[in-house]
């Protein structure tokens, strides 16, 4: 009986999942079939006329991962720093406040941070940004980009505010399972005479390497998925080809489609959209994999 | 190496708890100074007191004095991590640090001190090992994780561990009661070989084996509960085990009570 109930919602789980890829597949279909361009190597994006369809997922894929990754590299050293200062340095009193003060900026909604980034964080990052482009211009990321740096809707300031936005959750599981280091293994390093640091190092770090990852991976799912606050942060379509730069802007493909839901005004215009989600959605789930994959070579079991 | 300790008047507190009570006691070096006494008499938390490992939990700390060849190591600027290199320590359970292979095991404490010459290395790992009596069960995995032991070898690894880094004293906190018999067998034959060049305080829950392996016997016991406990008396085993002189220390040995 019970069996029977794990076994149904386990199913009905997969068989969600199936039917959510099918119908983008189905609904994508026709719009590709109709496509001028290739849709994986095209970064134009032109679906107004249903019988001249021109549109690429390139240069919304570069954004999307772009933006991702670099929150994602920005987030994950400032995240492990939180985890070992809370479970590890942190008096009892002060980890418990702070901790929760971390959990709360995950309950901060992201159309907040949206207009946090808009408004405030975007023209505060343009010097850094302008000083960056002026004297790190030779290395590629920090080279010009599509859209005005002092507009600062670019991939740099969508970055940090999804950083801020995917630190409570890496925070939060790196720090759970900090805290779960066996007790024996943390007293046999200090037995050796290991200072707290060098504990971390041969106790904290090994045990807690798996699940950091694993957190770390979440937040990446979380950040190619963000919508809301890209939506108000990068700057519309410049036209232009992206330079493969921090400084390039546009839009990453869940803010595009927020954007130009408006104008899914015939099924065929619509069905691009939802090719642009099919690949978000097998980005996702490649992380996902990624992230498990990670977890269970690095155990060590 | 094996140095005599010297405890003079410790007390032990768990924050506002008074666990342990005016201990004076002495270990010559190279022996075996086995404590036993019923739970919660303090006995762990004595030896935890020789390495300055009780002081890791918070709120706990400790009164009086510890000298290891005189020198106090409660004593003023001394580092409590430096104190812990020169006396090793075994643990009730076994502990091996399991993303390590055998050999990064046994050596760990030497990397902590800073060695990175490959060969010395291997050198210790092998002599450790030896020493520990798993070198010969183990030689022909070095690399694969320590985890894989079983828990007499786990044991041994970290009795190998422990004895890698060439302590002064070595502690051990009830090291076989996680262990089958045939297991605390190796283990207390280790014991006994390992005298020769170690200092040696155990704790143990099982009276045989403090009659079997060690050279004087510590009794420790407490007046009733929420009491601190107390150094009933400390002498060599055979008259511990025959003829003691405290009433209450006959009562415990002979399972009248604990």
């Amino acid at each position: 009986m019970f069996r029977g109930l794990a076994l149904g919602s386990g199913g009905f789980v997969v068989a969600l999942i199936a039917a959510i890829g099918i119908f983008l597949l189905l609904q994508a279909l026709p719009s590709l079939q109709a496509n001028q361009v290739s849709f994986l190597t095209s970064g134009e994006w032109t679906t107004g006329d249903p019988n001249d369809m021109r549109f690429g997922i390139l240069y919304l894929l570069w954004v999307t991962v772009a933006t991702a990754a670099f929150a994602l590299v920005l987030a994950m050293p400032v995240a492990l720093g939180i985890a070992l200062f809370l479970t590890q340095y942190a008096p009892r009193a002060l980890a418990r406040v702070f901790a929760y003060i971390i959990d709360l900026l995950a309950a901060v909604p992201s159309i907040i941070f949206g207009l946090w980034g808009l408004q405030v964080l975007g023209p505060a990052l343009v010097p850094t940004a302008e000083w960056l482009n002026t004297n790190l211009g030779w290395f590629p990321l920090f080279s010009d980009g599509n859209v005005s740096i002092r507009g600062g809707g670019t991939i740099f300031t969508a970055g940090i505010v999804l950083a801020v936005m995917i630190l409570p959750i890496i925070t939060a599981i790196t720090r759970e399972i900090f805290e779960r280091t066996p007790k024996d293994q943390i007293e046999g390093a200090l037995a050796l005479g290991a200072t707290r640091w060098e504990v971390i190092r041969t106790t904290v770090l090994p045990f807690g390497r798996a699940g950091y990852v694993s957190g770390s991976m979440l937040g990446l799912g979380r950040a190619l998925g963000e919508t809301v606050a890209l939506y108000l942060i990068l700057s519309g379509a410049s036209g232009r080809a992206p330079e493969l730069s921090l400084f390039d802007g546009d839009a990453t493909i869940a803010s595009k489609i927020a954007n130009d839901a408006a104008e899914f005004n015939n099924e065929i215009s619509a069905g691009a959209y939802i090719a642009a989600g099919l690949v978000l959605f097998v980005l996702t789930f490649v992380v996902n994999a990624l992230a498990r994959w990670i977890t269970t070579s690095r155990t060590g079991k | 190496m094996a140095k005599r300790i010297d405890v003079k008047d410790l007390n032990i507190y768990y924050g506002k708890f008074h666990a342990v009570e005016n201990v004076t006691l002495s270990v010559p070096p190279r022996s075996v100074t086995a404590f036993i006494g019923p739970s919660g008499c303090g006995k762990s938390t004595v030896l935890r007191s020789l390495n300055r490992m009780h002081e890791v939990i918070p709120g706990a700390r400790v009164d009086g004095s510890v000298l290891l060849d005189g020198a106090d190591i409660y004593g003023a600027g001394v580092d409590p991590v430096e104190v812990r290199r020169t006396i090793g320590m075994v643990f009730q359970r076994p502990n091996p640090f399991p993303t390590m292979s055998i050999r990064d095991n046994v050596v760990a404490g030497l990397r902590l001190a800073g060695t990175k010459n490959r060969q010395q290395l291997d050198e210790v790992c092998e002599r450790s090992l030896r020493g520990a009596n798993l070198w010969e069960e183990v030689k022909d995995r070095l690399n694969k994780p320590g985890g894989g032991l079983s828990g007499g070898q786990q044991q041994r690894l970290c009795i190998a561990r422990a004895i890698a880094v060439q302590p002064d004293v070595l502690l051990m906190d009830e090291p076989c009661s996680a262990l089958d018999p045939i297991s605390t067998l190796a283990i207390e034959d280790l014991i006994t070989e390992l005298k020769q060049d170690f200092t040696i305080v155990i704790v143990t829950h099982n009276m045989q084996q403090a009659a079997r392996v060690s050279d004087q016997t510590a009794f420790f016991n407490l007046h009733g509960v929420g009491q601190p406990g107390r150094l009933v008396e400390i002498d060599e085993t055979s008259r511990i085990f025959s003829n003691p002189s405290q009433r209450a220390t006959e009562d415990y040995i002979s399972g009248r009570f604990g």
